[in-house]
């Protein structure tokens, strides 16, 4: 390690992963950057667009807030880790059916913050989830299907339950 | 060419016309085409990789041994560097290459110089080290304050900062004075509109890699690739095959992206000095004070009707700013939009030190609609009548009549009257309608290829790129109706410059104009196909047709595709076409109306609105979730236009005071209404396919409708956008 430098432990989608990087470097930067994770994506690096939101203990977390030494011994998810193996998370299903993703930039932060909401809420009604999203913009897709996407996974797992 | 008849226009209202399409094409699709897979709901092809993070933007190139950039930009909205000095940043750590840009800034914000580094805080660092001897310069930022003789003149010399003038073919001033005179009922209002910024989620950057071969090839967050790769080969005199330009992804554009921006050079130059890769990405700063912007407007509307409610005079008197250039003109729904015996137009571009405009989806005609279609209201007020009968007795075009019809019905026109009083205490609601217009039509010279390999597997060529409109699909969607295949079976290769030309995907002109190279490249390697295994289906070729994952006979005999396919000689069958020049069909250009419904808070000033209803037509539909998510964001980005949107500069030092999202905010799911989309299927007999685009139409009429529902809601109009809450207490009373 050299000067000017941290490592890390912590779970990264469900492994085991120790990270070594300059200190001052912002978990956003260490996912993409060091551990080639390039599925958080970064929309102003302010924390004023919710592009690069991950889950840190289940809780969504803006990732260029964070610093990655904050990260040390948590659990992180990132879009990368939604799916169960090759089986997409339910919101991820319903995020590609319902056209929830048009460009696709911003989808990554949509669907960790909404997992964290399903997760704790999983019959969230349309206020609660504008409530919960409304830290993310979206440029394009007028947030009327990632709406209905999160409405069409929240009942998707209802019934698997 | 061949003479064929057919079947155009909508629902309710068809009639039979003879078009000359060539030859070699396929007969065109009209309102008797019974289609299997063009016209129904399919998710994105790509949708997958957009939910895993797998899809790869500019953001996510990372090449071997690349370097970053950061750029140097002007603290000062006028001033020259007398010299830049790079030689203390070329020494800083991990710096590899420092270029000069520009030594005289005409905008804050304005690229200076860049350098390269190996990691982003050290390009940071270094270019914190560039030695600049700045001559601070007289500024102008505010748009009437630069229209003054004595302003400081922003591109020096002896140059005006206004440009403009009379429109051509334009009534006299003394023409709409009689006109007016002569009126039942007349108006004279000035909207004003502000400069907004596309604000894409993905900024604009390029990673740039010199082969070494000389060649160079660039990776850019474009809508234009074809664009990109003839500015880079102009800016380093290169044979444009020696530049290839790749974008897979991309997160946003909407105008701001087309055609090549400086960042693409810079990267491109800086790769060249490194002799390594460079990325460059801009910051969301960077984003806001030089990715581009949507110019104001300040629009001075005389207008009359004669007592029938027949328009007599149309005259705008505009100007506006686009920055340091960039045209301010907004006349195009004024001019075209109603029938008027009497129009005229003059119009200026103000020349400001603020960052050029860019073209933003349906240039011109945001700002011209909202203050067109404001002043329909007005006009119909004086003449007491309904805004829409208004509005259809001047209007020919029988689709948007049709649509008025059909929005009315499920916007609850008829119960408008009781809108107003009916939120409750402190809260007043309003309902507002306006029309949208846009062309859309598509051009020729679109190139497509289509391969068909022994194995049947089907592949696209085509030189286009998909932006996010979901371009990739619909020539999925048009190969595989051709072919009597799904989707997902063909696939399609887009967004690189060794692939067959096509146009930047600008002015709605993508889907109109690669979806008949398409069909005709399909339909042409599908003969081929046909001509390989007719033996085998003792049949002649011209007897086949392709359907359901089969070869058919007329007979009824039939094999699967993959064996038709295992028949032909070779590996495979490859044809490509060239989209052809429209044909004179049904109709040009597309029509539109939206209403919208608003909530007033009395007390505090704060619109809501609760719902839109938006009807369109773009020519045949291709796949409805795919439009409706035009139309549904097309929406949402006029809502922000109209309600929250403002680029604001500072006079005293030039500056932009508001360059990120807290300050500049963009609409948030939490201002999102209720929306119902109706889309028009309109048969156009203009193409193979009749498609046409629907990109920029639904953003036209938005702010009008929602201005003309907050001045129903409150009886008091605000010509001023963006409507914010300080307007409407004002117009209250309460401030
Ligand atoms: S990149 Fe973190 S909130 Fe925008
Ligand atoms: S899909 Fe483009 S920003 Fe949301």
């Amino acid at each position: 390690m050299k000067n000017g430098e941290q490592r890390i432990e912590f779970t990264l989608n469900g492994d085991k992963t120790s990270v070594t990087f300059p200190t001052f470097k912002t978990l956003l930067e260490v996912l993409r950057e060091e551990l080639n994770l390039t599925g958080t994506k970064h929309g102003c690096e302010l924390g004023e667009c919710g592009a690069c939101a991950v889950l840190v203990d289940g809780k969504p977390v803006l990732s260029c807030l964070m610093l990655a030494v904050e990260a040390d011994g948590t659990k992180v998810t990132t879009v990368e880790g939604l799916a169960d193996d090759a089986r997409l998370h339910p919101l991820q299903e319903a995020f590609a059916d319902c056209g929830a993703a048009q460009c696709g930039y911003c989808t990554p932060g949509f669907l960790c913050t909404a997992k964290a909401l399903l997760d704790k809420k999983p019959d969230a009604n349309r206020r609660e989830i504008s409530e919960a999203l409304a830290g993310n913009i979206c440029r394009c897709t007028g947030y009327i299907q990632i709406f209905e996407a999160v409405e069409q996974a929240a009942a998707k797992m209802a019934v698997k339950k | 060419m061949a003479k064929r008849t057919l079947r155009v226009g909508y629902p309710g209202n068809y009639r039979e016309i003879e078009v000359d399409s060539p030859d070699a094409e396929p007969a065109p699709w009209d309102a008797d085409s019974k289609l299997a897979v063009v016209g129904k709901r399919s998710p994105r092809l790509e949708g997958a990789d957009k939910v895993t993070g797998k899809a790869k933007y500019t953001a996510d190139v990372k090449l071997q041994g690349m370097l970053v950039a950061r750029v140097l930009r002007s603290p000062y909205a006028r001033a020259t560097a007398r010299s830049i000095g790079l030689a203390k940043a070329l020494k800083m750590p991990g710096v590899k290459a420092a270029i000069e840009v520009e030594k005289e800034a005409r905008y804050h914000g304005q690229a200076i110089a860049a350098v390269a580094a190996e990691t982003e805080a050290q390009a940071e660092d270094a270019v914190a080290a560039i030695e600049v001897d700045w001559a601070v310069g007289e500024h102008v930022v505010d748009v009437e304050a630069a229209r003054k003789p004595n302003a400081p003149r922003v591109h020096g010399g002896k140059n005006p900062n206004e440009r403009g003038g009379e429109a051509q073919n334009t009534a006299t001033e003394e023409a709409c004075v009689t006109a007016l005179k002569k009126s039942h009922a007349t108006v004279d209002i000035t909207f004003t509109t502000p400069v907004v910024t596309h604000s894409c989620l993905e900024s604009h950057g390029s990673v740039a890699r010199w082969e070494s071969d000389g060649s160079l090839t660039v990776w850019d967050s474009t809508q234009s690739i074809f664009g990109v790769r003839d500015g880079l080969a102009r800016g380093f005199q290169l044979p444009a095959e020696k530049v290839r330009v790749v974008k897979e992804h991309m997160g946003g554009g909407f105008g701001s992206k087309l055609g090549m921006g400086q960042h693409s050079m810079i990267a491109a130059r800086l790769a060249r000095e490194a002799k390594a890769p460079v990325k460059l990405m801009l910051t969301r700063k960077e984003e806001h004070l030089a990715g581009g912007n949507r110019p104001s407007s300040v629009q001075r509307v005389r207008a009359g009707a004669d007592k029938d409610g027949k328009l007599t005079c149309l005259w705008l008197q505009s100007h506006g700013t686009g920055g340091i250039n960039g045209g301010a003109n907004c006349a195009g729904p004024l001019m075209s939009l109603y029938n008027c015996p009497v129009r005229r137009l003059w119009h200026a571009d103000v020349i400001t030190n603020a960052s050029p405009a860019a073209a933003f989806r349906a240039p011109g005609h945001v700002q011209g609609m909202f203050a067109l279609e404001s002043t329909m209201d007005e006009l119909a007020g004086k003449l007491g009548l309904d805004p829409i009968e208004f509005r259809k007795r001047n209007d020919q075009n029988e689709m948007r009549q049709a649509e008025y019809g059909e929005g009315a019905k499920m916007a609850g026109w008829e119960a408008r009257a009781h809108l107003p009083n009916s939120g409750g205490r402190h809260k007043a609601r309003g309902l507002g309608v306006s029309a949208s217009i846009w062309g859309g039509g598509g051009a020729p010279g679109a190139q497509a290829r289509c391969v068909i390999s022994r194995d049947g597997a089907v592949e696209i060529q085509c030189g286009t790129q998909d932006i996010g409109t979901g371009t990739r699909t619909i020539i999925a969607m048009i190969a595989a109706e051709e072919l009597g295949l799904k989707p997902e079976q063909v696939l399609v290769k887009l967004g690189d410059t060794t692939l067959p030309f096509s146009h930047g995907s600008g002015g709605s002109m993508t889907a109109p104009s690669v979806t008949p190279a398409v069909r005709a490249a399909t339909a042409a390697a599908r003969g081929r196909v046909f001509e390989a295994c007719a033996k085998s289906l003792k049949a002649d070729a011209d007897n086949l047709t392709a359907k359901g994952g089969n070869v058919v006979a007329k007979g009824g005999a039939s094999i699967p595709w993959a064996e038709a396919c295992s028949k032909i000689a070779g590996a495979n069958v490859s044809e490509q076409a060239t989209r052809a020049q429209n044909f004179r069909g049904y109709k040009d250009g597309t029509a539109g109306c939206q209403f919208a419904e608003v909530e007033v808070d009395l007390e505090t000033g704060h619109v809501q609105v609760l719902r839109v209803v938006a009807v369109h037509d773009c020519g045949r539909v291709v796949n409805p979730l795919l439009a409706e998510s035009q139309i549904n964001g097309g929406i949402i980005q006029g809502l922000s236009y109209a309600l929250l949107e403002q680029r604001i500069l500072d006079d005293a030092t030039g500056r932009m005071m508001n360059a990120n999202f807290s300050d500049y905010r963009i609409a948030g799911p939490k201002e999102i209404p209720e929306i119902s989309v109706v889309l028009f299927d309109v048969s156009n007999g203009r193409t193979n396919t009749g498609v046409m685009g629907i990109g920029e139409p639904p953003i036209v009429p938005t702010p009008a409708a929602i201005a003309n529902a907050v001045a129903h809601a409150i009886g008091k109009r605000i010509t001023d956008l963006p409507i914010t809450p300080d307007k409407i207490l004002a117009a209250l009373g309460k401030k």
